[in-house]
């Protein structure tokens, strides 16, 4: 059979010949906008190490993606990025992992590597919920949304994880829906091109769990709430806490210049190399 | 030029500093650590020495994130060191089972003290001898080497960064307080006296769908990132080309058989032991610190004219089967003596059944290397 094939197929690992993502998944969104970013920017695979860890959105770049990919232990796949990037500074290293991979059981390497302003990539898809294991609350699930483990509503309050990550002090955040993926992209080419720690959170829609268990509704139901409910950053800094409280506000939080580790510890070695 | 890699000479150097030096020696160029007693000198000479040589030592906010980030750096094709003590290995185990998984080079002292828990950081107890090798969940071999003195703990440091390239997985040097804090004479040998181990790596351009870099009990070449392989690694159940199978029921049972056979095909290129035992009434078997003592107190009870010899265990695991049963075969009766409360014992027992009866002498206080006088009472006590 003749077929036309994807533009950004040549991407993809050969062997891979279906998706793994439950129907509605904004996983899928996310992918897309990584591939196409990289397509944009002319870069290839080559040009990589994608690190991922334990649940859905790490299965974004694994199996997928045909490049060198390290697929880790639940929460870590920063610690790992940080000593790929050290040993091959070279090489862009990004990390695309999930809420509760990254935020929860990994939140204190998401904190350091901030800390530390490594160049790095981290793409956090946030579905607000542990989607792989069965529809577990979040540390960013919404407050009283009711999940397997939080039956008569979440009483815990909402992570702000991009807040978070610009203070431990990342170069670049930025925040986006999967109902903006132009935006994404740009914003992604953008990380990529960042010369120190670069952090986008994508909240990304999952009707399968999410959607089913707090009552939002399928794929396009979610997709038009965060449409509706979506606030640029310009304007969310001239509403009230009060009016912001139910908005997601999205764009970039921070695009700034600072030393990155990997150059510092360069410098540092032909330092160490001219007194010795 | 002066080689900044090996620091040939005599020296009076402490056993950390030793095994910092022997990871130098051997060709470290990625450490990473979290400070915790008694191996912080380790990570203190490496963060200076590394740097000399071109590497880094990278202080991490937390063991987990440092045996996470050594892995990704050896998976670039560097030689990496995790110098920690007990505490630190309980939070990495869940990634040395990883390392192990997918197959990494790298090596972990562990300067053993006392515990459970928080226990005493100065004090040294070899109370971790089982935690490397059943420590993670699953079913897996490890390396696990027990150095005796400031010397072994440049020696063996050397010794486990060979065994870890050679056999593309993780090797425990373990030490204790003891050997972590002695100062004794090191001899570090000229440059070209070391033998230094390399992993292999497949040849440039090479597809990986073509050639085995997983599962080989003969030990796959290491598809390293920055090359060009596009390499999927996980830790989940895979093939010899890596790629995930979590479907078919035999894929496990090649999981786990494969990486198993790796290290236990070749257990006679990694046991090492130390035997002093030809056709004996006792035999005193001992590791690590406490087989100083045992040596020591052999040649006086000897000189008493006891019928006694001694087995050091070296490599620790994989367990040293033969060997031990050798010695079951030669003597009447076998003494096991451990700074613990019987951690090792079980398993020269469980090796000597039938054949010599196993008895196991702790220290007179957990925690203190047994006193010479306490177990040459004991050598007369069995004997006569």
């Amino acid at each position: 059979m003749n077929s036309v094939e994807h533009p950004l197929r040549k991407y993809l690992r050969p062997s891979v010949e279906a998706t793994t993502f439950c129907p509605g998944c904004g996983d899928g969104i996310v992918l897309t906008s990584i591939l196409q970013a990289i397509d944009e920017l002319g870069m290839t695979m080559d040009d990589f190490v994608f690190v991922s860890g334990i649940g859905c959105a790490a299965w974004i770049i694994s199996p997928n993606f045909n490049a060198d990919v390290l697929h880790t232990t639940h929460g870590r796949p920063i610690a790992f990025a940080t000593g790929i990037k050290l040993s091959l500074p070279e090489k862009k290293v990004m990390v695309v992992s999930g809420d509760g991979d990254l935020t929860a059981i990994g939140g204190n390497h998401l904190i350091h590597a901030a800390r530390r302003n490594i160049e790095m990539v981290v793409i956090c898809a946030n579905n607000g919920i542990y989607g792989m294991t069965g529809g577990q609350v979040a540390p960013t699930t919404p407050r009283e949304a009711r999940t397997i483990t939080t039956p008569y509503g979440s009483l815990e309050n909402t992570f702000d994880i991009s807040h978070m990550v610009q203070a431990a002090g990342a170069s670049y955040v930025a925040r986006w829906t999967g109902y903006q993926p132009r935006q994404m992209t740009k914003s992604i080419k953008k990380a990529i091109q960042k010369k120190g720690f670069a952090f986008i959170e994508v909240i990304s829609q999952c009707p399968v769990q999410f959607g089913a268990k707090t009552g939002a509704g399928g794929a396009v139901e979610m997709l038009e709430m965060y449409r509706k409910s979506s606030i640029s950053v310009k304007k969310a800094v001239e509403m009230s806490p009060q009016e912001i409280e139910d908005k997601i506000v999205t764009g970039e939080f921070i695009d700034t210049t600072k030393p990155e580790l990997c150059d510092e510890i360069a410098r540092l070695k032909e330092r160490v190399r001219g007194e010795g | 030029m002066e080689n900044k890699r090996v620091r040939t000479g005599k020296h009076f150097m402490m056993g950390n500093v030793a095994c910092a030096e022997g990871a130098v020696a051997a060709g470290c160029e990625f450490a990473a650590g979290y400070p915790i007693t008694p191996a912080s000198e380790i990570a203190h000479t490496l963060a200076r020495r590394l740097l000399e040589v071109g590497g880094y030592f990278l202080q991490t906010e937390d063991e987990i994130s440092a045996i996470c980030s050594a892995i990704g750096a050896s998976w670039t094709g560097k030689k990496v060191f995790v110098p920690t003590s007990g505490p630190g290995i309980s939070l990495m185990l869940e990634n040395i089972g990883f390392a192990v998984g997918i197959e990494t080079p790298c090596v972990l002292v562990n300067v053993q003290r006392g515990g459970p828990t928080t226990g005493a950081p100065s004090m040294g107890l070899q109370g971790d001898m089982i935690q490397p090798r059943r420590g993670s969940h699953g079913d897996y071999e490890i390396i696990a080497l027990c150095p005796s003195s400031p010397q072994d703990m440049f020696d063996y440091t050397v010794r486990a960064f060979n065994l870890a390239e050679r056999y593309r997985t993780p090797v425990f040097v373990l030490g204790d307080a003891f050997i972590g804090h002695m100062r004794e004479e090191v001899a570090i040998p000229e440059p070209e006296e070391l033998e230094i181990t390399y992993r292999r790596i497949p040849e440039e351009g090479t597809d990986l769908s073509k050639i085995k870099v997983f599962l080989d009990e003969e030990v796959a070449p290491m598809p390293i990132f920055g090359r060009g392989f596009r390499s999927h690694v996980t830790s989940s159940c895979h093939d010899e080309h890596g790629n995930r199978n979590l479907i078919d029921p035999t894929a496990l049972d090649n999981f786990i058989q494969r990486l198993r056979n790796k290290i236990l095909k070749h257990r006679d290129e990694i046991v090492e032991v130390e035997s002093d035992c030809d056709s004996c009434e006792l035999a005193l078997v001992a590791y690590g610190a406490v087989a100083r003592c045992a040596k020591e107190a052999v040649r006086v009870a000897r000189s008493k004219g006891l019928d006694v010899g001694y087995l050091r265990v070296i490599t620790a695991w994989p367990f040293p089967d033969r060997e031990v049963q050798d010695l079951s075969h030669k003597v009447k009766k076998i003494l096991v003596l451990e700074n613990n409360s019987g951690q090792y014992y079980p398993y020269v027992k469980a090796e000597a059944a039938g054949k010599a009866e196993v008895e196991f002498l702790a220290p007179e206080i957990l925690g203190q290397v047994h006193s010479l006088d306490y177990v040459v009472q004991k050598i007369e006590e069995i004997l006569r």
